[in-house]
């Protein structure tokens, strides 16, 4: 993290860039925050640990606006994230001085908590130098341990990689963290039962409390006017709404990245109530990649989207029924 | 006070294109080839004009069985509508399997300007398959229900 530090203060210092892009100390432990660090003064909140998974991409939509460059920390999968707004004309390779930065995987506070560890003040191990296989955390009601990889993000169990596919210098080391397939849980779905099935989402539907979190972070929902503000659209208000509308929502949602997310992960990070929104969106890239040929959006710039693509022999829509 | 018990008469949404589906229903019409008076016919100007709210619209608001109707595969009056058209609704299709809902209830037809019989045809199978599977109860909302 220093020399990832040491870098910015050196890029404000020379002029290279008007600003950094990256994560400053939260008020606890595990929830660092994005930030913009405009003087090497501010840089003292820098920080870079297992608990920076936010894509900070999203936000140089709004960079690309500023004046000068900004220097933007990017993880691997940040970077497929970044790949895809460009390639959708959202932000400005111009304005973006990319620091690759080295990732071995990405806490997930919730996975700690869920293993009865609570009342955290200090945890040891997440800083992104050191090798520490377990976290030490620090409890008030004394220390308990936890192993990293219990910990990490489900998106980091099933990584794209380690290699950043845009970046203008690279700091930091990274480690391999992938042990699972990602389609796994949805081919489960898909031998389930249709009742099996609605009762399932139904289950994990209904804890939604549209929040809106899950849109607002992802860097593929970057509308300037989104349908779901609309007063139109019932699922607005939740509140007076039967069960349909939830589905509504995150159907709609999904649908309209479908071809365009990048499996990033962050709606289903940021997600309060734990809806694995993933499950969405990798049922429509397993199909795209099933019916149109694999695809994976943000990698390849120049590939066209499977949504604005066709071929003479596609599919009919009559083979759902048919696959089973 | 009792509550009547209805015979089921299913809702049917049909979006027809307007220049081969719309124009096959017609001809069904001219011809005098019947089909159930269930099936709603909403005339769209293309079958890529078909939101997938549209359809989800449709369920929502007390539909039994949605189906879309659009020219051949390389004869859309706008060259490739139906090719994305086609894409979309496969794929949606699939995410309604995938969250529980019985696929017969979706479907899509080409049905061009000449075939008046297959528009009949298809119209009275699918009106059959949603008898067969009765009343959506899965996507509507409460509120729409009468
Ligand atoms: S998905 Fe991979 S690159 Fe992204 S945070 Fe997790 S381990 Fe890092
Ligand atoms: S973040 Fe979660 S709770 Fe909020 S709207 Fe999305 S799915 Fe619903
Ligand atoms: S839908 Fe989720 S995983 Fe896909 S790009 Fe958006 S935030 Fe990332």
């Amino acid at each position: 993290m220093q020399e990832l530090k040491d870098r910015a203060r050196e890029l404000l210092a020379d002029g290279t860039v008007k600003r950094v892009l990256g994560w400053k100390i939260g008020d606890l432990p595990y929830n660092p925050e994005p930030a913009y660090f405009e003087t090497e003064e501010s840089l003292k909140d820098f920080v870079y640990n297992g608990f920076c998974g936010a894509n900070l991409s999203k936000y140089m939509i709004e960079a690309s606006k500023l004046d000068g460059k900004t220097m933007v920390c990017l993880k691997p999968c940040d970077t497929y994230s970044f790949n895809q707004l460009m390639k959708e004309h959202r932000v400005d390779r111009e304005k973006a001085y990319i620091a690759g930065v080295g990732c071995k995987g990405k806490l997930d506070i919730e996975k700690i908590r869920k293993q009865g560890i609570k009342a955290i003040e200090r945890i040891e191990g997440a800083g992104i130098c050191d090798e520490a296989e377990t976290l030490k955390i620090q409890t008030v009601y004394g220390e308990k341990t936890c192993a990293y990889a219990d910990a990490m993000l489900e998106r980091c169990h099933v990584c794209k990689g380690k290699e950043h596919k845009i970046y203008d210098e690279l700091i930091g080391e990274s480690k391999e963290t992938a042990d699972a397939d990602r389609f796994d849980e949805v081919a489960a779905i898909e031998a389930m039962s249709p009742e099996e099935k609605f009762a399932f989402f139904q289950k994990e539907l209904s804890k939604c409390i549209r929040c809106n979190a899950c849109r607002n972070v992802c860097p593929a929902c970057s509308c300037r006017k989104c349908v779901f503000d609309s007063t139109k659209f019932d699922s607005s208000q939740k509140a007076n709404v039967d069960s349909f509308e939830e589905k509504m929502f995150h159907i709609i949602r999904a649908f309209h990245v479908a071809g365009r997310c990048t499996d990033c992960g962050e709606c289903s990070r940021v997600c309060p109530q734990g809806i694995p929104l993933h499950l969405f969106n990798r049922k429509f890239i397993k199909d795209i990649n099933e019916l149109y040929g694999e695809y994976q959006a943000g990698e390849d710039t120049g590939a066209k989207a499977p949504l604005t693509d066709y071929t003479f022999e596609d599919a009919e829509p009559s083979i759902v029924g048919k696959r089973g | 006070m009792s509550i009547e018990k209805k015979e089921f008469r299913p809702k049917i949404v049909a979006f027809c294109c307007n220049w081969c589906s719309y124009a096959g229903a017609d001809l069904a019409g001219s011809s005098r080839l019947g089909y159930p008076a269930d099936v709603k016919i909403i005339r769209v100007p293309c079958s890529c004009r078909v939101n997938p709210m549209f359809i989800l619209r449709a369920f929502e608001k007390g539909a039994d069985g949605v189906i879309m109707c659009g020219c051949h595969p390389g004869d859309c009056h706008y060259s490739t509508g139906n090719y994305y058209a086609r894409r979309r609704m496969t794929l949606l299709f699939s995410m309604l399997d995938y969250i529980g809902v019985e696929n017969g209830r979706t479907r899509v037809e080409w049905v061009s300007a000449a075939e008046g019989v297959k528009f009949s045809d298809t119209m009275n199978e699918f009106v059959e398959k949603i008898y067969s599977l009765g009343e959506n109860v899965r996507l509507g909302d409460l509120r729409c229900r009468s």
